[in-house]
């Protein structure tokens, strides 16, 4: 029996692909992060969030034309018919289903079940063929509840008054979630923006998620920034332009921060862990939900999750996707 | 349980050794006996949970986890501990015992029902507590904290000297209950048997140029400087310790030394290897050092040997307020009267003016490989840690070699925005090959020059690390070079560090792979 898809995420019957990593005249985006949503394609189906993300990344004309759907409207093309379901990611991002002639297939893009009020949040769907990321796909992730995290965050800042915190989060999606979990932890102080974040927690408050007042980190005294909290992308937290702030703590927010050794490595002094994937837990609950019984695995360590499948009796195979290099959804996350 | 997770991750995340010192100044202060004493024990590496092995914490997880999960997972986190601790899969609900009840559960238990007791513990524990549990269960931490850090915080937090808690410390037994009341001012300092225990050693200064002018050559007496590790024997009726200057009992490795020392004295001296007291080098030291346990044929190849060259106890006498030139004499009085086969006595070196010494010391250097002379004032009491003006060190001139910068890497704390650390090497035909890494040792000023020019030379990056042209060039000094298979050029440098920044050099005018034999000695 053939598959709506192949295994290259290429939809046949609409001749259509799904975050391809090269320019194609058509394509599905699950979500705005680089290593899904590329510029270039002819035409992009996307969330309308999903399309206003890529606008300002990429520019407005980064797309031939652009095709906007929202979640759970079905969409018919060429027989097949397309829907998007909201994945938990971050804002606008969503699963791909795909029906025709009774199959049911889903591409999860990234997805994650823990709340977060910076992105729609994850729902179950029903089909024959799942495509499962698998970012954090080993039992050794299991992501503790990211508002314990926040506090560890927020007594380091309390307890070393004199220093500057420096989160080192990805711009899109982390960041912003990041201080979405502060603020509703009860801190009501300017948060500080290194350039790179701005136009994109901009992009989020205008499309309806509550930030509080953001300031430019850079142009700042240095006494000023003592008891500040600062969100720059991690490669700017341990690099020359941390030297600006007063004997930064140098923070990350990330899923591979539960392992210690690697937060070592990166000279992290405070990690947190908060990530924007499922753990394994949730990752085995979402393939059993969904009540699939083909599973193809992508996007990270796919080894142990196919083989974890396959032992819940699924049939289930690991996907080798261009344009991803040994370390996969790493940048995503 | 909780305060002690939050502090090892602190400890083991925070480059900063003031923060370090803070952490657990605070933790000792706020958390009450038993628990704290147990901490420090755990800190120091005086803590030993006998039966709790890796091997068995696998087996525990094994009965939870699949093996094959297990395996992929540990091949990625590279830690077995660790791995350990992030994939159990129970999560925690209740409260961990105290750290005290913890440690006091995991040494009543039997070696059968340890798999059961250790995994009702990490069930009960929260992730982030799971580790700090498997670490103090298999006792290796490894969290960049020295015995001497933990004992220094002790030191700040109480008011009382580092080197008075040090007089003490080897006395002393977990959960150190009468240390802490000691150091709170409740009770009067622990009463122990000095002369069975560690004390801390004296150390010896740099001698600098300027020095010799206002020292007076009679006034001192002058010894090799040898290049073993320094050791204190300390030996009584119930046996003999040997301990590293920083106090861990190491006579363990060395039976040959320790079973055949006799006599009751405390003695200070080099730890060496070679037949008949004709030390070898000390990259030949250096494969005992690296066995906990040596074997026969090792110990007949590299025997052992300590030369002693000062007593602290003579029998059970406290003699250290002695000076030197007594103690000498009661040192030479107690090997006449304890025949050794495994000690030697530290030869005393006759000398002129500095002048003669000068010669000594290069001659000694050139032809036997010494390090360099000692000088020890001939009054001097013997004081534990580095007094000024009492023993001096003249080691002979270092070695250099230009070679040419080839890696840099990031630094910690608050270097880490800083390419602060080098691989370096030398041409080897038409080709560099690294001959070892050091630190910077420059001023601040040279510093961002130098990382300004590594980021602007940069030719690939490998995570904190970078690769960068081959075309600066460094001076680089260094105690001795050996043979080493380790080393892709076959040589390896004994303490090198960066002395200057040749800028001015072309790299095609660095050092040679061949003109290193020179140094091998």
């Amino acid at each position: 029996m053939g598959f709506l898809i192949d295994r290259n995420l290429y939809v046949p019957a609409i001749d259509a692909w799904i975050d391809p990593a090269e320019p194609k005249p058509r394509a599905i985006i699950t979500h705005g992060h680089a290593d899904h949503a590329r510029s270039g394609h002819g035409s992009v189906l996307a969330i309308p969030d999903t399309i206003e993300i890529m606008k300002v990344r990429y520019g407005v004309d980064c797309a031939g034309r652009f095709e906007a759907l929202d979640y759970r409207m079905p969409l018919e093309i060429d027989g097949m018919t397309v829907s998007f379901h909201p994945a938990g990611h971050i804002l606008g991002s969503a699963q791909v289903l795909m029906e025709q002639g009774g199959q049911r297939a889903v591409v999860t893009g990234d997805y994650k079940r823990l709340r977060d009020r910076t992105a729609q949040p994850y729902e179950a769907v029903d089909c024959d063929l799942l495509v499962t990321e698998a970012t954090f796909g080993l039992p050794v992730f299991q992501h503790p509840d990211p508002k314990f995290e926040i506090g560890r965050l927020l007594k380091s800042v309390e307890a070393q008054p004199e220093r500057c915190h420096l989160v080192g989060s990805y711009a899109l999606g982390k960041a912003q979630r990041v201080i979405a979990l502060l603020r509703d932890a009860g801190w009501d102080k300017p948060i500080y923006l290194h350039g790179a974040m701005v136009r994109l927690c901009e992009l989020y408050q205008a499309l309806g998620v509550e930030l509080g007042e953001l300031l430019p980190a850079t142009g700042m005294p240095k006494a000023e920034m003592m008891g500040q909290i600062v969100i720059a992308p991690p490669s700017a937290i341990r690099d020359r332009w941390s030297r600006r702030f007063p004997d930064p703590v140098v923070c990350q927010a990330s899923g591979w921060m539960s392992v210690k050794q690697r937060a070592r490595q990166a000279l992290v002094e405070l990690p947190l862990v908060i990530s924007d994937h499922c753990d394994w837990g949730e990752l085995n609950t979402s393939i059993l939900e969904c009540g699939a019984e083909t599973v193809w695995v992508t996007h990270g360590r796919e080894d142990a999750l196919v083989y974890w499948c396959r032992q819940q009796g699924l049939d289930a195979e690991p996907l080798a996707l261009p344009g991803l290099d040994d370390d996969g959804g790493e940048g995503g996350e | 349980m909780k305060q002690f997770a939050d502090l090892l991750e602190l400890l083991a995340l925070t480059p900063s050794r003031l923060r370090k010192i803070e952490a657990l100044k605070r933790y000792f202060t706020e958390v009450p006996d038993p628990d704290r004493g147990i901490a420090l024990a755990v800190l120091t590496g005086e803590m030993d949970i006998r039966n709790v092995k890796p091997a068995l914490l696998r087996e525990t997880v094994l009965r939870e986890v699949d093996e094959t999960l297990f395996a992929l997972s540990y091949d990625y986190v590279g830690d077995l501990g660790e791995t350990i601790a992030l994939i159990w899969p129970h999560k925690g609900e209740g409260e961990l015992p105290s750290l005290s009840e913890t440690v006091d559960l995991l040494n009543r238990t039997s070696k059968a029902d340890l798999p059961k007791v250790m995994g009702g513990l990490l069930s009960q524990a929260a992730i982030h507590e799971r580790w700090a549990l498997v670490k103090l269960a298999t006792g290796a931490l490894r969290i960049g904290v020295s015995a001497r850090l933990a004992k220094t915080a002790l030191a700040e937090m109480s008011g009382v000297p580092l080197q008075d808690i040090e007089e003490v410390w080897h006395g002393l037994k977990p959960p150190y209950q009468n240390l802490f009341a000691w150091l709170e001012g409740k009770a009067a300092r622990p009463d122990i048997d000095h002369a069975a225990r560690f004390h801390p050693l004296m150390l010896s200064n740099p001698i600098e140029d300027r020095d010799f002018e206002k020292l007076e050559p009679k006034d001192f007496s002058a010894e090799w400087k040898w290049d073993g590790i320094r050791v204190q024997l300390v030996m009584g009726p119930n046996g003999v310790s040997m301990f590293s200057r920083t106090g861990d009992d190491i006579g363990g490795s060395f039976p040959d030394v320790v079973e055949n020392a006799k006599g009751e004295a405390v003695l200070d001296g080099e730890l060496l290897v070679g037949q008949d007291f004709d030390a070898k080098s000390f990259n030949d030291l250096q494969q005992r050092l690296n066995r906990k346990v040596a074997s026969g044929k090792q110990m007949q190849e590299l025997p052992a040997f300590v030369r002693v060259y000062d007593i602290l106890f003579d029998g059970r006498e406290d003699v250290r307020a002695l000076g030197w030139e007594e103690r000498r004499a009661r040192l030479e009085k107690w090997f006449a009267a304890n025949p050794q086969t495994r000690l030697d006595i530290s030869e005393i070196l006759p000398f002129a003016d500095w002048e003669d010494l000068g010669r000594l010391r290069r001659m000694g250097a050139d032809e036997h490989g010494h390090e360099g002379v000692m000088l020890k004032l001939r009054t001097a009491p013997y004081v534990p840690g580095r007094p000024k003006g009492f023993w001096f060190k003249w080691k002979r001139d270092p070695n250099v070699v230009d070679a040419v910068l080839m890696y840099a890497q990031r630094g910690h704390g608050k270097r880490s925005s800083y390419y602060s650390d080098y691989t370096f090497g030398v041409w080897k035909g038409n080709e560099i090959v690294p001959i070892g890494k050091a630190y910077f040792g420059f001023t601040d000023e040279e510093l961002k020059q130098l990382d300004k020019w590594i980021r602007a030379h940069t030719t690939a990056s490998f995570g904190p690390v970078r690769e960068v042209k081959k075309e600066l060039v460094f001076e680089v000094a260094f105690d001795s070079a050996q043979k080493s298979g380790r080393h892709k050029s076959g040589v390896a440098l004994r303490f090198p560090r960066i002395s200057r920044i040749r800028w001015d050099k072309p790299a095609q005018e660095a050092a040679r792979l061949e003109d290193m034999d020179a140094f091998v000695g």
